[in-house]
């Protein structure tokens, strides 16, 4: 059977063999990152340390540049013509900027959910397998493995078991979301991006969103983009409120929603502007 | 920018009804030590009366500050300022309680003399109706440091309760045959002074919703 908890997750200091390493659970240690579309300046400055086996909430106004950051993570970014960046941006002590970085292996640990649900036009069962077929997985019950786990995984086995063979388009939009959930664990990331993964969902299927996001940060480090402030302080540990393109403050989600020290902050997340 | 136009207009509502709250309470004090001092029984009734509107005020707070919860989700600042609004609402409420409690300690002693000088306890009462008076203000405005000043009262009118007390004490050792009304009077000091406590902890309050952090301002 395969086991999509990564426990044997190593910590930085551990791959470094460092002692001295103090960040040792931190994932994604973005240093003085800019980053510009042409001549805009859509990126500032960010300096963030996003910690490993937690969920990081990043919120801002539209245009703020919380999705060019997310997207930056998994170097998606750089499908967009005319992208410049500057600064660093060290995945588990590797800067995924440098050039003998393959995308490839940086997008096989990195997963990501978009906010509307995109499945494959194919059966449940080869969204699943998808990911792993490409990482040349072939054996049959390993797929039937990973294809369940993944699904248990995303909390919607239940819901699916009995008809693995038709057409995921079939399914609600929560279950279509939850099975693109699943079909980013069937590589085993080790980091979960999210871009406003509940927007286009109604109430309930915004709720079985949440709760899963709660089991899966035992397992992975989840990164999440949402417009939904309540959602933030609902399911995350950490906020940064971006501002044009600048962090504006980035702490613990229950300071951020309780005492937020910049007065932009509060404004914002007591609604008075965006 | 978005200023949230219903958000603070429901706001201020409630916050008027606090304030009509507190200037309801804090009248109905000062009545009822006059209705003491006054011998006045059916003064003392009419208070015991009254009692209910202030009750009504305090759930009619309750109910808005729910409805607000619920339709809009306030956070960080706005969130403590309607939590706080309620906790000092309750707290104006039991200040009517104890001009309910005092009130039936008048009719209690009815037309009798009384067996001590009552100056501390004018002096008490003045100083209780300042706090709270001072204290409502403040909590409008959101000042800190009148909030400051208020609970330092707290020490003066806690003094004079001790004092009170002592001399009461005396009396009913020296007079066990005035007892009875030693204690009504104790009681009316003791209400007085926790009257004077709820200003403290509306002051406390206050602090709370500026600062985000929890103080402890009559130590």
């Amino acid at each position: 059977m395969v086991q999509l908890n990564v426990n044997n997750k190593k910590t930085t200091s551990e791959i470094t063999g460092n002692q001295e390493t103090t960040n040792s659970n931190i994932v994604y240690d973005t240093r003085q990152l800019n980053l510009w579309y042409g001549n805009h300046h859509a990126l500032k400055n960010i300096d963030l340390a996003i910690k490993e086996n937690e969920v990081t909430a990043i919120i801002g106004p539209s245009g703020c540049g919380k999705s060019t950051y997310i997207k930056t993570l998994n170097r998606m970014v750089e499908l967009v013509p005319s992208v410049k960046t500057s600064g660093e941006i060290i995945y588990r002590d590797r800067n995924i900027f440098d050039a003998d970085y393959g995308v490839e292996e940086l997008r096989t640990k990195v997963g990501m959910v978009f906010q509307k649900p995109n499945p494959f036009p194919k059966s449940i069962f080869d969204n699943i397998a998808y990911g792993p077929r490409i990482h040349g997985i072939k054996n049959k019950k390993t797929l039937d493995d990973i294809v369940e786990q993944s699904l248990r995984g995303a909390a919607i086995w239940d819901e699916v078991k009995d008809r693995l063979n038709e057409n995921a388009y079939g399914l609600s939009g929560g279950q279509q979301q939850r099975i693109c959930i699943a079909r980013a664990l069937a590589i085993e990331p080790d980091v979960i991006l999210m871009d406003e993964p509940t927007s286009a969902l109604d109430p309930i299927s915004t709720l079985k969103v949440e709760e899963l996001v709660q089991e899966l940060k035992q397992n992975y480090s989840i990164i999440i983009v949402t417009h939904n402030m309540q959602q933030a302080a609902r399911i995350s540990d950490q906020t940064a409120f971006f501002l044009n393109g600048e962090v504006i403050e980035f702490d613990k989600t229950d300071t951020i929603f309780s005492t937020p020290s910049d007065k932009r902050t509060e404004d914002y997340i007591s609604g008075r502007f965006g | 920018m978005v200023v949230r136009e219903k958000f603070e207009h429901e706001l201020r509502g409630v916050q008027e009804q606090f304030l009509k709250l507190s200037n309801l309470a804090i009248t109905t004090l000062n009545k009822s030590i006059d209705a003491l001092l006054n011998h006045d029984v059916d003064a003392a009734l009419s208070i015991i009366e009254n009692d209910i509107h202030i009750n009504r005020m305090e759930e009619e707070i309750n109910d808005r500050v729910i409805l607000l919860l619920a339709k809009q989700q306030p956070v960080a600042t706005d969130l403590r300022r309607l939590i706080v609004l309620l906790k000092a609402a309750h707290d104006m409420e039991r200040v009517g309680d104890y001009a309910v409690n005092i009130a039936k300690e008048n009719i209690r002693i009815g037309k009798a003399d009384f067996v001590s000088p009552i100056k501390n306890i004018e002096e008490m009462r003045s100083k209780t109706i300042t706090m709270l008076t001072e204290v409502m203000k403040a909590f409008i405005e959101e000042n800190i440091e009148d909030a400051r000043k208020i609970a330092e009262l707290d020490d003066q009118v806690d003094q004079l309760y001790g004092q009170t007390i002592q001399q009461l004490l005396k009396v009913g050792a020296e007079n066990p045959h005035m007892l009875s009304q030693v204690t009504q009077l104790s009681f009316v000091c003791r209400y007085l002074e926790r009257s004077a406590d709820h200003a403290t902890n509306i002051a406390e309050q206050l602090f709370y919703l500026v600062k985000g952090r929890h103080y402890e301002l009559n130590n």
